[in-house]
C-alpha cells in the first residue's frame, strides 16, 4: 500500500499572473483571497479544482484562480458545471456567480441544480446591483431603490437567495460576508466538506454602484445589533450586550429580552440538521421583519441526500453489472435482422 | 359495393414489382403500430422499402375528427426504393375522417378498405361529410371493400372475455391480417412481436393474434379479393440488414462514435418533437456507459453538453428548430472555447411552434449563421434514415479532430421514416482518434495544430495543465483575455480558417447520373429519395442530368464550383424558400433556379420530374403555386 502525500499549498499557489480587473475597493478581492487560502488548506491536488462562472463582475473570478477555470455565458454556469460533474464526479467544481447571474438570468439553472443536489459549491456574490452593466437594479435590490434603470425607484419585490435555495430543497445553505474573513473561510470550508450542492451567499459590497449595500451588517457599531450568528447547537443570541434572543412561538419567531426570568434555555437552539426545511425558512425570513437581525452562518446542512452525479453513475454501473458492458457489434445487429446472401 | 362476390374458380396471384400501402385512422386506432408491423414483416422478407409516418401534433384529438387522423405509409418493392411513394395502391381508412383526409392520394382503381361499422351518420358528421361516400358513387373509381371491421373483430374475440373497448382496440390487427393475405405475407414476425410486447398480458397476445388471423381468414373465406399479390425480395447488396428510423440510426451512430473514440457519450437534451426519440434511444444504452441528461431547458441541454465536452466526453445535444433558437448563445460559446460538440437539429415546420410533426428544411441558414458575430460552425446533413448513422460518426469525427461544434441537420421525415439498413461491421466504422493533452511542458491552451488548427483538449484533473478558458476574446496561443483590435481580427480569421480546413477531409463530389450536361440538381438532406427516383426516370427518357447531394453544407466540398460549370442549368429543390440556393448563388455566382415546397410534406417524385421537364423545355412552365399536386383534405 502506498501512502498518498497530501500536497502542501499556500495561497500563492492559487494566484495567477493575470491583471485583476475589479475596481479598487471591491468586495470581490476579499472573497478571492479567502477562496485562495481555503483551497490551499483543503489538501486537494490543485488540478482537481475547477471554477465555472457565468457573466458579471464576480464571474471574472476563474481568471484569477490558478486552477482549471471556465468563464461561460450569462446564467449558465450551473448547467455547464452539472455536465462536467456528471462526467467527472471526482473533481472539486465551484461555481462563481452573482445576484443577477444566479437569480435572474440563471434562476432556472440555480433551482434545478439545487433540487438535483449536484455536488457543486456555489459562491453567490450578492451586492444587490448590476455592476458590470454599470448600475441597474438586480433581483436582490430592495424595493424603491433608485438606480440607472429605475430613476423613480424599483417596484420589484426582491428575492431572498436563502429562501429560494431552501425552497429548491438545497442541502447546504449558508451566508457569510466579504469582510468577515474568518467567518467566510470557515463557511467555505464547511461548504467544501459538504457532498451535495452547497449554496453560499456572500454579502458583498460594490463600492462604485451600491456602496454600503450591507452597511447595517458590516458597520462595526451597528453590526452586533443587526446580525445574529447561526451556530449549530447554540442559542440564537444577539445585541451589543448579547442580551437579546430569538424564541420560538408556535410556528413563528419572536425577539425576547434576556433577563426578567427569560434565560438562554428559553431560546431557539440552532439546528442546521433540522429535519424540516420550514425551520431554515423561518430563519431566512427574519431579516425582512422590523427589529429582527440578519442571520449569518449555516442555515441548513443535510448530508443524507445522495449526489446527483453519483446516482447517474451508479445507475450505469448497475446496468453494466446486470447486462455486462455493451458490445457494439451486437448492438448494431440488435432488433429484427435478416441476412441477404450473394 | 364489392362485398358481394362472384365465384371465381381459382383466385389469381399476381407477381408485381412494388406496392404502396397507407394505413390511416384515428390517433387511437393504432395506425403507427399497424404500419410498423407491416413494414417489419416486408423488411424481414427482403423487400426494399421506405416509410412515411404522418401523425398529428395533438396527442389525441377528439375521436373521429379530421385533426385526429394519423397515417402510416409504406412503399415496398423488389427493386430499389427511394421514396415512400407519391400515391398509394392500397388505402386502409378506419373511419370517414381518415377517408376524407387521404382519398386524394389513392390511385385510380386502387384498393380501398374501410371500416363499414364506422360510417354511421354520427361518424360522418364528425368528419364533416354530408353524404355517405359509400353510397353516393364518389368512390366509383376505386375497388372498395367496406368491411364490418368492428363487428367481425368482436365476433372473433367473443370467447376471450374481453370488454367491448378492449376488443375494438384489436380491429387494426384485423385490417393488418387482411393486408398480410393481400400481399401473401406470413403473420409470424408479428406474432413474435406481440409475444415480446405483451409478455405479461397473454390475453392481449391472444386477442391480437386472433383478430389478425380473422382478418386473414376473412379474405380467404369470403373471396372478397379476387387477387392477391406477390412482391419478391429485392436484390440488395449482400449482408445483414435491419429496418431503422433516422432518429434510431443517429443514436446508434453516436454510440458507435463514442466507442470508436474511446470516450464516454453525454447527451444533454430537452424533449421536443421530432427529436425526442434520440433521447429515448440513448437513454437505453447505459451498458455502453452512455449518460443521458434530461435538462431543465434547451439552454441547459447544450451547456451541460459543453461542460461534458470540457470534461473529455463526446458532448451531444438534440433538438428541433425552436430549441436551436434557444441554444444559439451557447453555440457561440462552444465556438469561442473551441470544444468538440455535436448538435442535432431535427427540423420541423416553422416559424415558432409551426408544424411540430411535419417536415421542413428551413433551418439551414439558422445553422449556418444563427449566432451573434462571426461564429462559423461545420454543418452536415444525412440523406436517408440509414445515413443518419454515418452522419453521426462524421459529425463526431469532425468535432473531435477540429475541436469545434458541429451541427447535424436532419428533419422530421428522416427522423420518423424508416428503411432497410445494411448493418456495418466494426471494421467498416471510421477511426476517431482522440488525443488528450497531458504534457505540461510548454502547454498553452490555444497553441494550435498547424494542419487542423485545433487547440489541445486539456481536461480538468490533468496535473500541470491548469488554465482558464471562456467566451471572452482571448489571445491566440496563451488564451489570456485580449481586446486588442488586431488580435480580434486574427482570432476571427483563425476560427473561420479552422472550419474551412474541415474541407481537407471532404471527398470531392461526384454527381449521380451524368457527369456533365444539360441540368445539375443540387440538393441536401431528405430530398435525396424523390430526386434520385426522378433522376433515374428522366435519364431513362434520355435526358442529360446530374445530381449532387451535399452531405457537407459547411464547408462545401472544394470541387463543387468546378462541377457546377459542367452543366448548362442548375436546379436546387428544397423544402424551404431557397436557402441553399442563396448560398450557391452567392458563393459560385451561378444562375441556379430554386424549386421550393413548404407544405410540411416531402417532395413527390412526379413533382421533381415535372420541374426537370420544365427546366429542360419539355413541359410548360407554371407558377410556383401550381407546381404541386392538389393535397388531400383540408
Amino acid at each position: 500500500m502506498t501512502t498518498a502525500t497530501l500536497p502542501v499549498y499556500t495561497k500563492k499557489d492559487f494566484q495567477t499572473d493575470q491583471e485583476i480587473r475589479w475596481c479598487p475597493g471591491c468586495g470581490d478581492y476579499a472573497i478571492l483571497s479567502a477562496v485562495q487560502m481555503v483551497f490551499a488548506d483543503l489538501g486537494i491536488p490543485r488540478e482537481k479544482f475547477v471554477i465555472i462562472s457565468g457573466i458579471g463582475c464576480s464571474s471574472r473570478f476563474p481568471y484569477y484562480m490558478n486552477t482549471f477555470g471556465f468563464h461561460t455565458i450569462h446564467g449558465r454556469a450551473p448547467a455547464v458545471a452539472t455536465g462536467l460533474k456528471i462526467v467527472r464526479p471526482d473533481l472539486e467544481v465551484w461555481v462563481a456567480t452573482g445576484d443577477g447571474d444566479s437569480l435572474s438570468i440563471g434562476g432556472n439553472h440555480t433551482i434545478h441544480m439545487l433540487r438535483r443536489n449536484v455536488g457543486l459549491k456555489v459562491l453567490l456574490f450578492n451586492n444587490k446591483i448590476y455592476g458590470l452593466t454599470k448600475g441597474q437594479y438586480s433581483p436582490t435590490s430592495e424595493v424603491g431603490k433608485k438606480t440607472k434603470s429605475t430613476p423613480f425607484g424599483t417596484t420589484d419585490r426582491p428575492f431572498n437567495p436563502i429562501s429560494l435555495a431552501i425552497g429548491s430543497e438545497a442541502t447546504f445553505v449558508a451566508r457569510s460576508v466579504d469582510v468577515f474573513q474568518a467567518h467566510l473561510k470557515d463557511t467555505l470550508k464547511k461548504a467544501a466538506a459538504h457532498k451535495g450542492s452547497a449554496y453560499v451567499e456572500i454579502l458583498q459590497n460594490c463600492n462604485i454602484f451600491n456602496d454600503g449595500a450591507w452597511e447595517t451588517v458590516t458597520e462595526k457599531e451597528a453590526r452586533s445589533e443587526n446580525i445574529v450568528m447561526l451556530e449549530h447547537g447554540k442559542p440564537l443570541i444577539f445585541g451589543k450586550n448579547r442580551d437579546k434572543g430569538i424564541r420560538l412561538n408556535g410556528l413563528d419567531l419572536e425577539i425576547v429580552q434576556l433577563g426578567n426570568g427569560i434565560t438562554e434555555k428559553d431560546l431557539l437552539v440552532h439546528d442546521e440538521k433540522h429535519p424540516r426545511a420550514a425551520y431554515a425558512f423561518l430563519l431566512a425570513h427574519m431579516e425582512h421583519r422590523p427589529g429582527f437581525p440578519t442571520p449569518i452562518g449555516v442555515f441548513r446542512s443535510w448530508s443524507d441526500v445522495p449526489r446527483y452525479e453519483d446516482l447517474i453513475n451508479d445507475q450505469i454501473r448497475e446496468v453494466q453489472a446486470k447486462r455486462g458492458k455493451g458490445d457494439l457489434a451486437k448492438l448494431l445487429r440488435s432488433g429484427d435482422t435478416w441476412e441477404l446472401k450473394t | 359495393m364489392a362485398l358481394t362476390t362472384i365465384d371465381i374458380p381459382k383466385r389469381k396471384r399476381e407477381i408485381i414489382e412494388n406496392a404502396v400501402i397507407r394505413f390511416c385512422g384515428d390517433s387511437g386506432d393504432g395506425m403507427q403500430i399497424t404500419g410498423s408491423q407491416f413494414t417489419n414483416t416486408v423488411a424481414l422478407y427482403g423487400n426494399d422499402l421506405a416509410t412515411f409516418p404522418d401523425f398529428p401534433a395533438e396527442i389525441r384529438a377528439p375521436a373521429g375528427t379530421l385533426p385526429g387522423v394519423s397515417g402510416f405509409q409504406v412503399h415496398f418493392s423488389s427493386s430499389d426504393v427511394y421514396t415512400p411513394g407519391d400515391s398509394v395502391d392500397v388505402l386502409i381508412a378506419m373511419n370517414p375522417a381518415a377517408l376524407k383526409m387521404n382519398l386524394a392520394d389513392l390511385k385510380t382503381n386502387g384498393i380501398l378498405i374501410v371500416n363499414l361499422d364506422d360510417f354511421q351518420p354520427n361518424d360522418l358528421r364528425k368528419a364533416q361529410i354530408v353524404t355517405n361516400p359509400l353510397e353516393d358513387h364518389s368512390l366509383d373509381g376505386y375497388r372498395v371493400f367496406a368491411v364490418e371491421l368492428t363487428k367481425l373483430t368482436r365476433a372473433a374475440l367473443k370467447d376471450l372475455g374481453l370488454d367491448a373497448k378492449s376488443m375494438d382496440r384489436c380491429k387494426n390487427f384485423f385490417a393488418l391480417g387482411m393486408c398480410y393475405w393481400l400481399y401473401n405475407r406470413s403473420m409470424e414476425p408479428t406474432h413474435g412481436w406481440l409475444e415480446e410486447k405483451f409478455k405479461s398480458k397473454q390475453q392481449l397476445v391472444q386477442a391480437n393474434k386472433l383478430a389478425m388471423k380473422a382478418g386473414y381468414s376473412y379474405c380467404e373465406a369470403t373471396e372478397a379479393f379476387q387477387i392477391s399479390y406477390e412482391i419478391p425480395p429485392a436484390k440488395l447488396a449482400p449482408g445483414v440488414y435491419r429496418n431503422i428510423s433516422g432518429n434510431a440510426a443517429l443514436a446508434l451512430g453516436f454510440v458507435a462514435a463514442s466507442q470508436k473514440a474511446g470516450i464516454p457519450l453525454f447527451l444533454g437534451s430537452y424533449p421536443i418533437t421530432p427529436a425526442s426519440d434520440i433521447l429515448h434511444e440513448l437513454s437505453m444504452y447505459k451498458d455502453f456507459g452512455v449518460i443521458t441528461f434530461q435538462a431543465e431547458d434547451e439552454i441547459a441541454a447544450i451547456t451541460s453538453a459543453i461542460g461534458a465536452a470540457y470534461a473529455g466526453a463526446l458532448g451531444i445535444t438534440s433538438t428541433s428548430g425552436p430549441g436551436m433558437a434557444l441554444k444559439t448563445e451557447a453555440l457561440g460559446l462552444a465556438v469561442a472555447v473551441e470544444l468538440p460538440l455535436v448538435i442535432c437539429d431535427i427540423q420541423r415546420g416553422g416559424p415558432s411552434t409551426g408544424l411540430p410533426t411535419k417536415t421542413e428544411q428551413a433551418d439551414l441558414l439558422q445553422a449556418l449563421f444563427g449566432r451573434n458575430s462571426e461564429a462559423p460552425i461545420p454543418v452536415v446533413a444525412p440523406s436517408s434514415p440509414g445515413d443518419c448513422f454515418w452522419i453521426a460518426l462524421e459529425a463526431s469525427r469532425i468535432a473531435i479532430k477540429h475541436m469545434v461544434p458541429v451541427i447535424i441537420l436532419s428533419d422530421g421525415y428522416l427522423a420518423n421514416g424508416a428503411e432497410p439498413w445494411k448493418v456495418p461491421t466494426i471494421d467498416e466504422l471510421p477511426e476517431i482518434p482522440v488525443h488528450f493533452e497531458t504534457n505540461p511542458e510548454g502547454f498553452l491552451p490555444y497553441r494550435r495544430d498547424p494542419i487542423t488548427l485545433s487547440r489541445p483538449w486539456a481536461v480538468p484533473g490533468t496535473p500541470g495543465l491548469e488554465h482558464r478558458i471562456g467566451g471572452i476574446e482571448k489571445q491566440d496561443v496563451t488564451g489570456n483575455i485580449d481586446y486588442e483590435p488586431l488580435n480580434h481580427e486574427h482570432m476571427v480569421r483563425l476560427r473561420a480558417a479552422k472550419v474551412e480546413s474541415v474541407a481537407n477531409d471532404i471527398p470531392p463530389v461526384v454527381p449521380e447520373g451524368d457527369q456533365s450536361g444539360d441540368l445539375l440538381i443540387i440538393a441536401w438532406g431528405s430530398t435525396h429519395g424523390p430526386i434520385t427516383a426522378a433522376l433515374n426516370a428522366q435519364r431513362e427518357k434520355g435526358r442529360s442530368i446530374g445530381h449532387v447531394h451535399l452531405r457537407h453544407l459547411n464547408p462545401l466540398p472544394r470541387n463543387l464550383g468546378e462541377v457546377i460549370k459542367r452543366y448548362k442549368k442548375v436546379l436546387v429543390p428544397e423544402m424551404n424558400m431557397g436557402q441553399l440556393l442563396m448560398i450557391l448563388r452567392a458563393k459560385y455566382l451561378v444562375d441556379a433556379q430554386g424549386y421550393n415546397k413548404i407544405q410540411g410534406k416531402p417532395f413527390k417524385t412526379s413533382e421533381i420530374e415535372n420541374k426537370i421537364e420544365q427546366m429542360l423545355g419539355f413541359a410548360p412552365l407554371t407558377s410556383p403555386e401550381d407546381d404541386f399536386d392538389e393535397q388531400a383534405g383540408e
